[in-house]
Order: C-alpha cells, then structure tokens, then sequence
C-alpha cells in the first residue's frame, strides 16, 4: 500500500488537475456560446448562396459547355481531400472522428487505384495524418493566429483549391469537417464541393423564369468560386463551433472524473491512516503487556 | 396597392440588413446600374464594386459593397456580399486602406482585363465617397 505521503501528494496532484480543467470547460463554454452565435448566422449567407446556385444551374441549357466547376473534368482519378481540424487539443475526439471518417475515404480511393491528395487545415490533423498519408498531403494550412474565424481566413482556403483546380491538379474536391449538431453531438461529414453536387433535394423552383444580367454562364463563371470559399467558410464556423463544444463536454468529464479520484484517494488515504495508528496503538498494547 | 417590398442584406458573418418597407433599391450590377421596384421581374445578376441606394418610407440609406450577387424574387431582394459599410458610419481612414490595397493590386502585372476592369471601378467609387 501506497505511503501516506505519497497518496497526500496524489490528492493534491489530481486537485489541481481539476481545477485546470475546470477552467478549460470554463473557458470553452465561453467560446461555444459565441462559435454557436457565428455558426447560425452564417447559415443564411450559405443557404442562400446555395439556392441561387440550384436556380442557376436548372437554368442551364447546354450541360457541355457548363463551368468545368460545375460539372466536373469529366475524369474521376485524383481526389483531392481537404481535412479541417483544430489547432489545439485536448477537446476529446472532435479530431479523431473527422480523421477517422477522412481515413475511411482515403481507403476507399486508394483501393480503387485513383491519387490521394490531401490539404490539412489545421494543425492537429497534420500531426495525425502525416505517420500514414505523409507522401499524400500537399499543402498545410494553419490560422493559428486570428482568433475568430473570418471569412478571408476561409476564402484564402477556397482560392487555393481553385488554383490548383485550374492546373488540374486534381478531378474532384471533398471536404472533411464535423457539423455541430449540439454540444455532446457533433457529425463528422464529407462534402463534395468540386464538382458541385446538385442534391436531389428540391428542383422543383426551376420553373421560375429568371432574367439574368450578364449570362448565366457568366454568372455561374463568378458565382462558383466564391461558393467554394462559401462552403469552406461555413465548414470552418461548423468545426469551431463543434470543437468548443467537443471540448467543453470533454473537460466536463475530466472534472467530474477527476472529482471520483479524489474522493476514492480520500478514502485510501483515510484507511490508511486509520491502519497506521491501529497498528501503532497494537504495538505499545503489546509492548506493555509483555513487561 | 402598397408600393413596398422585402429586402434582405446577408454577408458571410451575419444577416447585415433586414427591411420589410423598402420602395426601391439602386444596385450596381456588372452591366450598370439597376433600379429594383415591386414586382419587378425574377432577377439574377452580380454586383462591381459600389454603392447601394436604399429608398424606404423610414428613409434613404447608402452603402458601399465591394462584390455580391443579388436575386429578387416574389418581390423579395436578397443581397449576398463580402464587404458592406454604410457609408454614413465608415471612417475615411479604412477607405484610403481599402483604396490603397486595390491600387497595389492593380499594379501588379498578371491580373486579367475583367479584373482590372472592376479594380478600376473600385477605387473610382472609393474617391467619390471620400
């Protein structure tokens, strides 16, 4: 049995562990709060931007000439993979489930024999993904420096994927990121963003005649790249949002686990005393009685 | 017959402007300018860089927007934007920033005709509000 000394300096260890994630939950919930605030308000601006892309592209006549964006190289052999994680840890396994989920897929492409690339965003991802997919990742990307997600941040992200794009570099683009869903659940997804996937969801306002001014090729010609960064910015208040969350549920446990720790060594450390000075108390017992 | 109808501002961090009581909006649009009334036919078009005239019965608004796409349906006008200021309350001193970040951008050699084109503009219209 540990010495009375050694569980007294286990207790206060643990003590003061506690208190540093009682802080760090502290702290998240704080920083939740506002990521939730920036997640919803951000929706409109996406959603919206998704819809006049719906109209624009029911709109469109002839599908060969359609933005390469759009519809696509026509090819389907280099996927190009952009995993966004968090800068920071300790906030349980918000990282470990999108990399899981982007492993996955990277296994699926591989065993179909097309090129993997990959671009982390984030530098928790990098570290995880570097041991397996090292000769994969192309390009790491950090905003360990602005506090809040912004969307230059976001659209600095989008102009790259674009370039690259245009050197063809690669035929389809697939985000990674987790969907904030409240803060215990939160979704790791893969989108696809190049090409655009029309979901099937609703072509049912395609009847509405729209004027457009200039073409729609035109339009569709500007209005895709800045959807790209639209999405990657809206992936990014998601993932901000979820990993304050992942976080705080994360120390929350840590506490109250903590919390049970020291109450068993409590209790440990109270037996043991109690033993001691039985033992001490049996000791001068038997010493007299022997006289 | 009310002449109003619904306008909504949204930029990527938050919806920027809502009015139910809006009678006309000047955008500019890649082609010129276009005045927007009730009922007016279901529009897409994107915006060049600047101002936007809000007229309502609570009165008359200016912003300058730097890009956006605007669609107006069922006489709902929806304005998607990066960068919106009002002009009442944006300081002189960002202004000569933003114009002096374009005017860099614009020396540089590589940029395309289309885009030149819209720099121009910019810092046309960041003069005149200066």
């Amino acid at each position: 049995m540990a010495s009375l000394d050694d569980l007294k300096k286990r207790i206060s260890s643990v003590k003061s562990t506690q208190k540093i994630t009682k802080a760090m939950k502290m702290v998240a919930a704080a920083k939740l709060r506002r990521a939730q605030e920036s997640a919803e308000k951000g929706r409109p601006y996406s959603d919206k931007m998704n819809n006049i892309i719906l109209n624009l592209s029911s709109g469109i006549s002839d599908i060969e000439n359609a933005p390469k964006l759009l519809s696509g190289t026509g090819e389907d052999k280099i996927h190009l993979c952009v995993v966004m994680t968090s800068d920071r840890g300790l906030c349980g396994g918000f990282n470990t489930n999108i990399i899981k989920k982007a492993k996955l897929y990277f296994q699926k492409i591989m065993e179909e024999g097309k090129t993997l690339k990959i671009i982390t965003v984030g530098t928790k991802g990098y570290d995880q993904l570097k041991r397996a997919y090292g000769g994969n990742i192309i390009d790491r990307i950090s905003f360990k420096e602005s506090k809040n997600v912004n969307y230059f941040d976001a659209d600095k992200v989008g102009k790259l994927v674009i370039e690259k794009f245009e050197k063809k570099e690669f035929d389809v683009c697939v985000i990674f990121y987790n969907q904030f869903k409240n803060v215990i659940t939160q979704i790791p997804q893969e989108q696809q963003i190049i090409p655009l996937k029309t979901s099937d969801e609703e072509t049912n306002s395609s009847d509405d005649n729209y004027e457009f001014e200039p073409e729609e090729d035109e339009i569709l010609n500007n209005l895709l790249p800045k959807n790209i960064s639209t999405q990657i910015f809206k992936a990014m208040l998601e993932n901000s949002a979820s990993e304050q969350g992942s976080r705080m549920s994360a120390m929350d446990n840590a506490t109250r686990n903590a919390g049970e720790m020291v109450d068993k060594l409590t209790i440990e450390y109270n037996r043991s005393r109690q033993a001691a000075i039985t033992k001490e108390l049996i000791e001068i017992i038997s010493g007299a009685e022997s006289l | 017959m009310s002449e109003e109808y619904s306008l909504e501002i949204v930029n990527p961090e938050k919806s920027f402007l809502s009015k139910n009581d809006v009678t006309e909006v000047v955008v500019p649009a890649f082609e010129g300018e276009i005045g927007i009334l009730k009922d007016h036919i279901s529009i897409i078009s994107f915006l060049k860089p600047g101002i936007i005239k809000i007229f309502s019965k609570s009165g008359e608004d200016s912003y300058y927007v730097n890009d956006g796409i605007i669609e107006f349906k069922n006489n709902n006008l929806s304005i998607l934007t990066s960068l919106i200021f009002n002009l009442k309350d944006i300081d002189k001193e960002k202004i000569l920033e933003i114009q002096k970040s374009t005017e860099e951008e614009l020396s540089k050699s590589e940029i395309s005709d289309q885009e030149k084109y819209l720099l121009d503009q910019k810092i046309e219209v960041l003069k005149s509000i200066n």
